[in-house]
């Protein structure tokens, strides 16, 4: 893709010298072209890492070789070059394959636990551990003493 | 018993048993679809071997049935003869059968069909995949029932079966025969 932005600049470049004098309006055009072809293949990339491939396990469009994923990032191009937005393509794709294609769910209703989840076992698992740790460096018990109720227990939960 | 520690470890344990227990019943290929419900997206295609080009717009007040095939497909393979049989029963009752070639050449399309011993309707052209990913489809066979509003009734992944039609295209049909 760089290489073809690449090609498009150094033959925008080219053109007015070619053409000669009279084509002194002509750069800005080819210019402004593809400036905005880079723009779009841009979006097309960014869109396309976020939708997924619906026939591969756990591929985007982007990163799937598939005639499918291919197709779709044609359609993905198309849409923006007709005039819409990354939102109105992606809803799109929403429209025709429900929210299984986006690979990040929208952080709302039931997929808010997809977001909340682990945060909340990593902050409850990290304070139990922290609990546990303090137990177990806690200063053992001179022999003799009456065990702490924890421990005077565990005898009974043997077989 | 020590029953604090094990309501503790009963609370930590059972909604990830019953996570599991849910997601070990879902099919993880399947995609839900939207469309059943919506009104079926529109498309007007080139029909295979001639020039005709099928507008679903045309085809309001008709039942029709959209399925979309590949001659590498086997999965197509083993539906061809229900698509038949239900095109034979169906077809004299004002049902619209349309085939749609996915991902393939007219030229593989028309060997396949060859073959298969012939189709009796149509099979639409869709070069660039557009009807096909208008439609949401993920993977051949699928096949989309539309009712005479222009809605889409059902939408079957895979191969069809007969019961697919009694139960789809029949009450269709009922409602359409009774207001006539």
């Amino acid at each position: 893709m760089s290489l073809a932005a690449a090609l498009l600049a150094l033959v925008a470049a080219v053109a007015p010298v070619q053409a000669g004098a009279p084509a002194q309006g002509a750069p800005p055009v080819a210019g402004a072209t593809t400036a905005r072809d880079s723009i779009i293949g841009e979006q097309v990339r960014q869109i396309a890492s976020e939708l997924r491939c619906p026939v591969c396990q756990g591929l985007s469009l982007q990163d799937s070789p598939s005639e499918l994923a291919q197709q779709m990032r044609q359609v993905i191009r198309d849409q923006l070059e007709a005039g819409k937005t990354p939102e109105e393509v992606k809803a799109y794709f929403v429209s025709k394959y429900s929210e299984w294609i986006l690979l990040e769910p929208a952080p709302r209703g039931a997929n808010l636990m997809v977001y909340v989840l682990p945060v909340l076992l990593v902050v409850g698992g990290g304070a139990g551990l922290f609990v546990a740790a303090r137990r177990w460096t806690r200063q053992p018990a001179p022999a003799g003493a009456p065990l702490p109720e924890d421990e005077a227990e565990e005898p009974e939960t043997l077989p | 018993m020590n029953w604090k520690r094990s309501l503790v470890a009963a609370a930590a344990v059972v909604p990830v048993v019953g996570l599991f227990y849910y997601g070990m019943g879902q099919d993880p290929k399947a995609i839900p679809s939207p469309l059943p419900g919506r009104p079926a997206p529109p498309f007007a295609l080139n029909a295979m071997g001639t020039a005709d080009t099928v507008r679903l717009a045309d085809l309001k007040g008709q039942v029709v049935v959209l399925n979309f095939w590949a001659s590498w497909c086997l999965a197509c393979r083993s539906e061809h003869e229900v698509l038949r049989e239900a095109a034979a029963r169906y077809g004299p009752r004002g049902v619209r059968f349309y085939g749609v070639l996915y991902n393939d050449t007219p030229e593989n399309g028309a060997a396949y069909i060859a073959e298969m011993g012939g189709q009796s309707y149509p099979t639409l052209l869709d070069p660039q995949t557009r009807t096909a990913i208008d439609y949401g489809l993920y993977g051949v066979p699928e096949t989309f029932i539309i009712g005479p509003d222009g809605r889409v009734v059902y939408k079957q992944v895979g191969p069809v079966t007969p019961e697919t039609f009694t139960r789809y295209v029949d009450p269709l049909l009922g409602k359409r025969e009774a207001a006539r």
